[in-house]
């Protein structure tokens, strides 16, 4: 059993597990939205006392910091017990297209020349990782949620505002990768 | 310890998400080139099934474990948030390789470095927080 929970996950099983944490969440009178952490996270460190958009009782989200924490130790776990040595198993196209921007597929989740230590201790690897950071967190409060409240719950839920949003996402997407990441890398 | 049911959903979402290797940066590269199914196939099995149980869970008036009725609410009528915002958060995504719960993730993982991503997430959220009220919406 062990030894095929390590292979990488399909992505039905995938898929159906997503769906599954998002039904558990709506029964235990929860919604499924990860990026209200962010906000959560701007309360606790003091942001409340300055803006009153995080003037909230962080209390009522305590259950989705757990969530979080949850999923840090899934994380590990990951790394960990349930390790593949098995490279990822990307498209050759990718792999070209990558080539072309100079990044070589190292077959890791995440290439070491954007996240290792090389590129993280020079400046331009701070400047990009850090403003990409500022662009999720500020696009995902912004729009309301990120991909877990809008592509899942609310695309479950019918809500046009979801799809409006998953349009800009894969438009800010499909910009970055296609015209902006050639300028950047 | 009401709390732990939280914490074991948070970390079947982390494993999920670490071995369909949707926390990969090389995978959101791969989708936005459209040159794989696979990220369109998780996300797409995920709402597919999602559809059918809110259909569901709303037609029978189903209850929480707290006895309530399971209630959803709709999200505001407008465009300009959901397009611009969603935009902004598409390049960060492309960019970075992670939305937020991936990110969190990925330091699970041991990619610590992803915590200049969380850092600037962060700063991006108390920004979105003090220009709120000039921000079209």
């Amino acid at each position: 059993m062990l030894e095929i929970l390590k292979q990488p996950w399909p992505w039905f099983a995938s898929g159906i597990a997503i769906a599954f944490i998002m039904i558990l969440l709506l029964i235990f009178g929860k919604s499924f939205g990860f990026s209200s952490n962010l906000r959560t996270l701007c309360t606790l460190a003091g942001a409340g006392k300055r803006n009153a958009f995080f003037n909230f009782d962080w209390k009522t989200q305590k259950w989705n910091l757990l969530f979080l924490l949850g999923s840090v130790i899934g994380g590990v776990i990951a790394a960990t017990l349930l390790k593949s040595e098995a490279p990822v198993d990307l498209s050759q196209a990718t792999i070209n297209d990558l080539a072309k921007l100079n990044i070589t597929f190292d077959g890791q989740l995440n290439p070491s020349q954007i996240f290792g230590y090389e590129f993280i201790s020079s400046p331009k690897g701070i400047i990009i990782l850090l403003f990409g950071g500022v662009l999720v967190g500020f696009g995902s409060r912004y729009a309301g949620g990120c991909t877990s409240g809008h592509a899942i719950s609310g695309l479950s839920n019918l809500q046009l505002p979801s799809l409006i949003a998953v349009i800009g996402f894969f438009a800010g997407g499909l910009m970055m990768t296609h015209f902006l990441l050639p300028l950047l890398f | 310890m009401k709390g732990i049911k939280f914490i074991l959903a948070g970390i079947l979402f982390g494993i999920v998400m670490a071995k369909s290797e949707a926390i990969s940066w090389y995978r959101i590269q791969e989708m936005f080139r459209f040159q794989s199914f696979h990220m369109y196939g998780i996300i797409g099995t995920a709402v597919v099934i999602g559809l059918i149980t809110v259909y569901l869970i709303k037609k029978f008036k189903l209850k929480d474990i707290q006895g309530d009725q399971i209630i959803f609410h709709d999200k505001d009528k407008s465009w300009k948030r959901y397009l611009i915002g969603g935009l902004i958060f598409g390049l960060g995504w492309a960019l970075t390789g992670a939305c937020p719960g991936p990110m969190f993730v990925n330091i699970g993982y041991g990619y610590w470095s992803m915590g200049i991503v969380v850092l600037g997430a962060l700063i991006g959220t108390y920004l979105y927080g003090i220009w709120k009220t000039k921000l079209p919406h």
